[in-house]
């Protein structure tokens, strides 16, 4: 297990996702949540233009992020206009294919764990064009994501109570759904 | 105090780093011109100059890294890197090549040269004849060296010495190594890159991951271990009846707790490796070895223990400081 | 198309070494000839005192000579044996810069195969400093070697054209490490390995071979079905690197084959017997990488 110590979530050892929310997350219609999920991504896209000049040959990319604890997959379409993000309940067609826990996947844009720590201890691993996704990480990386964020932003008006809500499931499941203040 | 030298891939990296309590930021422009020249990785001219800017208002230096061998044919590309480093207000650029160090010697008189690790300056003799033919100021000391070596070199030049203390170890002398375009077409010297990513497959293959390197396996991991990156200096290789890691293990370099030691030896300047690795990794290295530079100066113990976890495959090796590692 | 013989890699044993020379020198074949000690400063006492004799031999024999400085100059006496070069009276090829250092103004010397030739600067810069002659890094490829032997203009510049290539030194002994014994105690063990011990990978690939601190490639570069770009691109010379056995037949072929009377498909048939490690690369000219032979990876 890799740790960064300073950050107290990052001390613990990655979560599992718990069973209940797993069912959650399965049984969860997953075309309202592509389309979430897609405004997300376009938002960030739109305020981290650099993401994507950073991308170089890659910025067409199709990305599958697999979690491994939930039988949820992620296709990250940068080739089409405007970007989407589908869900997929079997391992989409991608160029580059991401697996880990659902909350590896998540705290590594979050910059709670690094990603080649945790590729050395096998939590993650990379299929297909591993170029680029080592491209994808660093471009992320390099942004300074906060997804939580972002989305508590989508919900306008309810955005204090949705971070809060968000900070809560964060206590919750031990998944790191914002960015970590240690590191700036 | 001693100046803490740290990488940056990126721009949050950068400012990371120097929020961290790095003295000094080193990090390249996104192209061949510098040795970490990775997809997604490095500075356009525009962040170099706001990195820049950001370091120097909070104090802290920035070196430019145009450390590759100029390409024939292409030497333009490398001297507008040294043109644009300097534009931008650069501290220093860290250059490696023989032709390009005589170029920024008579294009840029005031601008100061350090000369990178890829120059395998290895004596005192070769780092007296680079300060006496081209003013260098600085040479990053090969990874080649003992403690007791490098403080012998110290008494002999006149310029700053840099040596690596933590962070990914080459085995072979840099500069002086083509094994990954032997295998890739792609090398450190010529392209930036060593075991490049984009000629990395990873196989499941019976319970096994197999790493292979242009299609020439480097590791097979059993899928409970650790899975090292296939760089191909750092693999498990077959010699006559036997099998092991016949030029290096996976491990990198951990000598923090040499900093007393190179300090005594008259080192100026420590580096930390990995413009690869994250902003969070970056911060965490950099805010240890900044608390323990701050401890050897005001004479107390090194913090003991403080970076396990962030090597590579777990383990971590002083190199070639202890000489028995040769 | 002159051939050159570059130092030997290896360490041979000292009767192996006499008998060498003796025999080079009577090579008709043979314009030029490197001698000295390349890798490891530890084995140059072993033959020492035989290097006037070969020496003088070499040149009754009517080859031009040139003594080689070490790789990798590190230690306080390697760096004497460097300074010293200068005063045998010969051409010195400079394979570690330190030997640069060490050159009286003006006087002339050659470049080796392991200085970091990549570009017309660099070349300028030590033409400058009085290099007469180059053998470029193995590493570059057909676009840089043909502006490297223009930039050059009448300064001879040179190819790799034989033999396992040198790919990297180091501080570490890996035949020691193999043998687990300490550097300072490592009784000569590359002594049992004169062309290199090869190193396979996991799946039996042949991969590299080691020759105490420098690592080589396992394939035999052989650079003969680029003959004739190599004399398009204005190169002058291929260096031939030696190896214990069937070396003079392999220098025999290159003759034939430079002469035109045998073409390059048969010198490979001809000479893969005699290659070490049993395979050919030629891939940093113009292939995919420098392991490719004739643009093939191997499988």
């Amino acid at each position: 297990m890799t740790t960064l110590a300073g950050d107290t979530r990052a001390a613990r050892p990655i979560p599992e996702i718990p069973p209940f929310l797993a069912l959650g997350l399965r049984l969860a219609p997953s075309a309202p949540a592509g389309r979430i999920l897609s405004e997300v991504a376009r938002r960030i896209l739109n305020r981290h233009p650099r993401l994507i000049e950073r991308l170089g040959p890659y910025r067409q990319s199709r990305f599958a992020l697999m979690a491994t604890d939930v039988p949820i997959s992620f296709l990250l379409d940068l080739g089409k206009d405007p970007v989407c993000v589908s869900l997929h309940a079997a391992p989409p067609e991608a160029d580059a294919r991401i697996s880990g826990k659902l909350a590896a996947l998540i705290g590594l844009v979050h910059c709670v764990w690094d990603g080649d720590a945790l590729f050395f201890s096998r939590d993650l691993t990379i299929e297909g064009d591993t170029s680029a996704a080592l491209a994808l990480r660093n471009a992320i990386d390099d942004a300074e994501l906060d997804i939580g964020a972002e989305i508590a932003r989508l919900t306008g008006p309810l955005a204090g109570p949705a971070a809060r809500i968000i900070s809560l499931a964060e206590g919750l499941t031990g998944v790191p759904l914002t960015r970590t203040e240690a590191v700036r | 105090m001693m100046e803490l030298v740290c990488p940056a891939g990126t721009p949050a990296s950068l400012r990371a780093a120097v929020d961290a309590g790095a003295h000094t930021v080193y990090c390249g422009f996104a192209d061949d011109t510098n040795a970490r020249n990775f997809p997604g990785l490095n500075f356009s001219r525009p962040e170099m100059a706001e990195g820049i800017a950001y370091a120097h208002a909070r104090g802290a230096r920035v070196l430019v890294a145009i450390n590759t061998f100029p390409r024939a044919g292409d030497e333009a590309t490398w001297h507008r890197a040294v043109a644009d480093a300097s534009t931008a207000g650069a501290d220093a650029v860290i250059l490696a090549d023989l032709g390009l160090i005589a170029h920024a010697a008579e294009a840029h008189p005031g601008l100061r040269l350090h000369l990178s690790v890829q120059a395998a300056a290895a004596n005192a003799d070769m780092i007296n004849f680079y300060a006496a033919t081209f003013g260098v100021k600085r040479v990053v000391l090969p990874r080649v060296l003992s403690v007791q070596e490098i403080a012998a070199i110290n008494r002999e030049i006149d310029v700053e010495s840099e040596v690596f203390v933590f962070g990914g170890l080459c085995v072979m002398t840099e500069g002086r190594c083509s094994l990954s375009s032997y295998i890739t077409g792609r090398s450190p010297n010529m392209n930036g890159v060593c075991s490049p990513a984009s000629h990395v497959t990873y196989t499941e293959e019976d319970d096994e991951l197999a790493a292979r390197l242009g299609g020439y396996t480097i590791h097979r991991s059993a899928k409970s271990e650790a899975a090292p990156y296939p760089t191909l200096c750092k693999g498990c290789f077959k010699v006559g009846p036997r099998t092991g890691y016949v030029f290096e293990d996976p491990a990198s370099l951990d000598a923090s707790e040499l900093l007393p030691a190179l300090a005594k030896a008259g080192v100026c300047a420590l580096k930390i490796e990995g413009r690869q690795r994250s902003r969070a990794y970056v911060a965490q290295v950099v805010r240890n070895f900044r608390n323990a530079v701050e401890a050897l100066e005001a004479g107390q113990p090194m913090p003991a223990g403080m970076l396990a976890g962030l090597t590579e495959g777990q383990s971590a090796t002083a190199g070639a400081y202890n000489k028995i590692w040769r | 198309m002159d051939l050159t013989i570059g130092p030997i890699q290896g360490f041979w044993d000292a009767d192996l070494w006499s008998a060498f020379y003796a025999r080079l020198a009577e090579e008709p074949a043979v314009k030029r000839v490197v001698i000295g000690e390349l890798v490891c400063s530890k084995r140059l006492p072993f033959y020492q005192d035989r290097l006037p004799e070969a020496i003088e031999q070499l040149l009754a024999g009517g080859k031009e000579v040139a003594v080689t400085s070490l790789a990798l100059v590190t230690l306080k006496r390697e760096r004497k044996m460097t300074a010293d070069l200068p005063g045998l009276g010969l051409d010195v090829e400079v394979n570690d810069l330190t030997a640069l250092a060490h050159l009286p103004d003006g006087a002339q010397f050659s470049v080796g195969p392991l200085i970091n030739v990549y570009n017309e600067g660099t070349l300028r810069f030590l033409a400058r400093r009085g290099a007469a002659r180059f053998c470029l890094p193995p590493e570059l490829p057909a676009a840089s070697v043909e502006r490297l032997a223009k930039a050059a203009g009448t300064i001879p510049v040179d190819v790799w054209g034989w033999g396992r290539l040198p790919l990297a030194i180091s501080g570490r002994c890996y035949h020691a490490r193999y043998h687990d014994r300490p550097k300072d105690q490592c009784q000569f063990v590359c002594a049992e390995d004169p062309d290199g011990l090869a190193v396979d990978t996991l799946e039996d690939q042949k991969f590299l071979a080691i020759n105490g601190v420098q690592t080589l490639s396992a394939q035999c570069a052989n650079m003969a079905h680029a003959l004739d770009r190599l004399r398009h691109l204005g190169v002058s010379g291929l260096r031939l690197s030696p190896q214990s056995t069937g070396f003079f037949e392999v220098i025999g072929l290159f003759r034939d084959l430079i002469d035109g009377r045998i073409d390059a498909e048969a010198f490979s048939e001809q000479a893969l017997p005699h290659a070490p490690g049993g395979s050919f690369c030629d891939g940093f000219i113009d292939g995919p990488s420098g392991v490719a032979w004739r643009n093939q990876i191997p499988a």
